[in-house]
């Protein structure tokens, strides 16, 4: 057997929502998409096949799953911010009638307000609750400590023990004190701050478990099915064989629904306890108390450049919290290479719930604390900040997007509008940019099978978050098997399909789909084997279209595709496909442009447009790209007016963990959106889910600095912070 | 903090008002509320009165206490169904797990999302905030009713088309919202269709592409008489 070729490649991975750079050796096997303009279904606009499921409320959620004789479990947390539990009694939970299962086991040191205590299956939620009211806790409080900034003090409560400080280190190139000194430079000094965020998935975090003697079911809402199976079987002690995971649909993730976690366990412990299925949803509070969100972060930040505005030097110390976590790290310089850079980070510990990767973990606050300095900077220059970008982005694909996003918002209009026109109605133009990984790995096992009916499906273990992956499952197949979407049925979300990777880091197309295309060319050369025959022609003659087999050597002989799929007997096809790196490509550019109006009398920013231009790789699907981009704007536009988690110092307690006080925009809010699809030429399938939601709330910044001629340091930008850099409170 | 959301209409073009604090103070059944807000005394109370339904007048406000389980009596989607409720079951809560009628997405359970918007008397509610002994002898609309087999309503059919749903869990309270609105409205404006879902919240972003979609729908429904 000749040795297999193979290639070093750069990609992205992502375990836990963890998503970092890595490179690897794959194998080399020929294969690619072909040119798009042949392409019937993949790069075109295909509405999602499960939409009709979900306009009709068809579609079962993990929410809505119901078997007969279900229990549903209900969590009873920590009221305080850290305290030891002296002595928990749940008898009297217990007596309560219709309650079935008690766990008490779960801490004996909370350390944050939600921390999970005890838990409870009943026969109906409203018993669950009651009995929880009857768990007598005794705590002891403990002192604790829930902002960063006190968190740093020395004399501050220390969260685990030792310092609530850790990191520090520098991370230096070049000599940045010289370069900071030279004469030549303009150096501008400021600090910015983006709060912590929540991710408000509108399908809360929970599962369904049912047991069949030692073998597990559970439906959860998760972006991983294969990560919860895994959990789930490494803390019962079971093998991962005996548990099945499935997720047909899910409502929302954004990085928060990885893995089991802990109302996974305890699902499945009540269920096993009770000897029955049971539910465990979480509510609203729990949401935002429990399931992670975005780490908040502040950077103090000098930035220089020459006077004819060449980038030159970088100096950032950063702090933030991922609570009893980490994880508040984020990747400054962000874009714009540096010659001479020193980066200090710190973590600080805090008395809140640990963080989790939230839509592009890192880049969203890098982008508002870069593009903001970067605007300073130019402004300090003289500069148009656009220029200044062109000058220092050397990204081919980025410099091509700056100019088709000019055009499209306008940005000749410039010098037109700013603080220095006059009205109490100011506006503003700003532009930011964004980089993201979104290569694939391997690992997916897709299954193809075609029965001599001519009936067609492909299975895979991967899930669908509500990018559209079922949707482009099919496509793939339909795509080389010459059918329409709707004779290929796409089965996933299930651990019985086949293994497939987490959904997060946008690794799960660049994943999937080059496996799938692997699978669908097995099953099609297995097919063309066959009809060649039957048809005497070549192979290489055989074309798959329009639901036909055709020989084109002239004979023009042809057969429907039931015709086709009769002559395979009864075993029919099933073949499997592994990842092929040479199908898809990583390393996505994109840049926005944002209008904004800003009433100097109320402080209120009105966004009115957004451009957003996004290289998406080879597209699979048109319409679902572009939604992927008006959801990134939005959750950005959301990120830069709006959201902020509200935390009591003297209580400990989260002050909007709802879904009213913790802000998220609604349609009233909402600026007209550009979404640009960057055909990006390389061929190659590349995940794009972050990048669209990276540098929304940077240009919305920026904008509003040139319509008010002041800079907004901290997100959100509310109408009081506006008022205050005003001068007029 | 700014205050938006408060200033939000929830379902601006409605006579009735469904926001919390109206709900809260419309509610007429008093134990439903003082159960809600469970003690251990109502639970002992429940826990010897459970089995049975019990119905009594309190002579001053002329309110109405129940206790234990009742039959409840719901139209839903065109059909009368009776179920044994805990008066404190709330419409979403019956239509979920006693109806099967699961497209009633529950997200906020406490009136700020919109996700769980059915039509009572062709007006859009959240039925997380009304109970279910009040919906009874009012007509209740859900997702479910508006496909005739496999024929989407237009609606739905434009939805799918402009992909105005991504992950799609608040895709029914949307759809619902809207379809009060063009059930009154043949012809609304751009901004009559921002303000008949304002009261609903879309954490993918699909906003645009809704706006798009009602108004797409608008224009099919013309087409078709």
């Amino acid at each position: 057997m000749p040795q297999q070729k193979t290639k070093r490649i750069k990609t992205t991975i992502t375990v836990n929502g963890e998503t970092r750079e890595v490179e690897i050796e794959v194998p080399d096997i020929e294969a690619a998409w072909g040119d798009p303009k042949n392409m019937r279904w993949l790069g075109k606009r295909i509405p999602r096949v499960e939409g009709a499921d979900k306009v009709t409320g068809r579609a079962k959620y993990t929410y809505d799953i119901q078997l007969p004789g279900m229990l549903y479990a209900k969590i009873l947390r920590s009221p305080y911010p850290h305290a030891r539990i002296r002595s928990i009694d749940a008898s009297r939970a217990e007596k309560l009638p219709g309650v079935k299962a008690v766990i008490t086991d779960l801490t004996r040191e909370p350390k944050y307000v939600g921390e999970e205590i005890a838990a409870v299956a009943a026969v109906s939620e409203q018993v669950a609750r009651d009995a929880l009211h009857l768990i007598q806790v005794e705590y002891e409080p403990l002192p604790f400590v829930v902002t960063p900034e006190t968190a740093r003090e020395p004399s501050a409560p220390r969260v685990h023990g030792g310092q609530n400080v850790s990191g520090g280190n520098p991370r230096e190139r070049g000599d940045v004190d010289s370069a900071f000194r030279r004469s030549d430079v303009v150096v501008h000094e400021a600090t910015y701050s983006v709060p912590a965020r929540s991710h408000c998935c509108l399908e809360p975090h929970g599962l369904v478990c049912q047991w069949q003697g030692d073998k597990l079911i559970a439906w959860a809402s998760t972006q991983g099915i294969f990560s919860v199976r895994d959990e789930l079987a490494g803390a019962l002690g079971i093998p991962a064989s005996n548990v099945r995971v499935i997720c047909e649909h899910m409502g929302g993730g954004f990085g928060s629904k990885f893995g089991a976690r802990a109302e996974g366990v305890i699902c499945a412990r009540l269920a096993k306890m009770a000897g029955a299925p049971v539910k465990l949803m979480l509510d609203r509070e729990e949401e935002q108390l429990a399931t992670g969100y975005g780490p908040g972060v502040t950077a103090k930040v000098k930035i220089a450049a020459t006077r004819d505005g060449q980038l030159v030097a970088w100096e950032s110390e950063t702090y933030g919290t991922g609570g009893i976590g980490g994880g508040a790290n984020i990747p400054l310089p962000y874009i714009y290479p540096v010659p001479n850079v020193r980066t200090r980070h710190y973590d600080i510990a805090t008395n809140i719930g640990a963080s989790a990767a939230l839509r592009a973990p890192g880049h969203p606050q890098a982008s508002f604390i870069m593009e903001s300095a970067m605007d300073d900077l130019a402004h300090r220059l003289g500069m148009d900040p656009l220029e200044f970008r062109l000058k220092n982005d050397p990204n081919p694909v980025r410099q091509a997007e700056y100019r088709l996003g000019a055009e499209r918002i306008g940005w000749n209009r410039r010098s037109q509008m700013g603080a220095r026109v006059p009205g109490a109605i100011k506006r503003g133009l700003g532009v930011a940019s964004a980089i993201w990984g979104g290569g694939g790995g391997a690992g997916s096992r897709p299954t193809v099978r075609i029965e001599p009916d001519g009936s067609v499906e492909v299975r895979l273990g991967t899930q669908d978050l509500g990018t559209g992956t079922r949707t482009y499952v099919a496509a793939i197949v339909a795509e080389e098997l010459g059918l329409h979407i709707r004779q290929v049925k796409a089965l996933i979300g299930d651990t019985d399909y086949g293994y497939s990777g987490a959904s997060g880091g946008s690794t799960t197309t660049a994943s999937v789909a080059p496996a799938v295309k692997m699978a669908a060319m097995a099953a099609r050369e297995r097919l063309v084997a066959v009809v060649s025959q039957h048809l005497q022609a070549n192979p290489a003659d055989i074309v798959l279209a329009d639901g036909k087999v055709t020989a084109r050597n002239g004979s023009e002989k042809s057969l429907t595709w039931k015709q086709a799929c009769a002559l395979l007997g009864k075993e029919g096809i099933e073949v499997q496909g592994e990842w092929n790196a040479n199908l898809q490509g990583s390393g996505v550019a994109g840049c926005q442009f944002a209008e904004v109006e800003v009433d100097t009398e109320t402080g209120k920013v009105r966004v009115i447009k957004i451009v957003a231009v996004q290289d998406c790789g080879l597209v699979m699907n048109r319409l679902g790209v572009e939604s992927q981009i008006y959801g990134g704007v939005t959750q950005g536009l959301a990120m830069a007016l709006y959201e902020q988690r509200l935390f009591d110092e003297q209580t400990g307690r989260m002050l909007n963990a709802n879904l009213e006080e913790y802000k998220l925009p609604g349609p009233l809010d909402m600026p007209d959106i550009e979404a640009i699809v960057y055909d990006n030429p390389t061929g190659k399938v590349s995940g794009m889910g972050e990048p669209p939601v990276i540098p929304t709330a940077a240009a919305i910044g920026n904008a509003v600095f040139h319509a008010i001629g002041k800079r907004i340091h901290s997100l959100p930008i509310t109408p009081a912070k506006v008022l205050e850099a005003l001068g007029k409170v | 903090m700014d205050d938006e959301r408060e200033k939000l209409p929830q379902h601006p073009s409605q006579e009735v008002d469904t926001s919390r604090r109206q709900f809260l103070r419309n509610l007429g059944v008093t134990a439903a509320i003082a159960s809600l807000l469970s003690s251990g005394a109502i639970l002992e109370e429940r826990r010897a009165k459970r089995a049975q339904a019990q119905t009594s007048q309190t002579p001053p406000g002329g309110e109405t206490t129940l206790r234990g389980t009742v039959a409840v009596t719901l139209q839903v989607n065109g059909k009368q169904h009776t179920l044994q409720l805990e008066p404190r079951v709330t419409l979403l809560d019956a239509l979920r797990d006693h109806l099967g009628l699961t497209g009633t997405k529950r997200v906020c359970d406490r009136g700020s999302c919109g996700a769980c918007t059915v039509l009572l008397d062709g007006k859009p509610v959240y039925s997380c905030s009304v109970l279910a002994v009040d919906a009874q002898g009012k007509k209740i609309e859900t997702v479910e009713s508006l496909a005739q087999g496999e024929q989407l309503h237009p609606l739905q059919q434009a939805f799918v088309e402009h992909d105005a749903l991504m992950c799609g869990f608040c895709t029914p309270g949307f759809i619902m919202s809207l379809k009060a609105l063009l059930d009154k409205t043949s012809q609304p404006t751009p901004q009559q269709v921002k303000e008949a879902c304002a009261g609903n919240i879309c954490r993918c972003g699909t906003y645009n592409r809704i706006f798009e979609a009602a108004l797409s729908a608008v224009q099919s429904m013309r087409r078709g008489g």
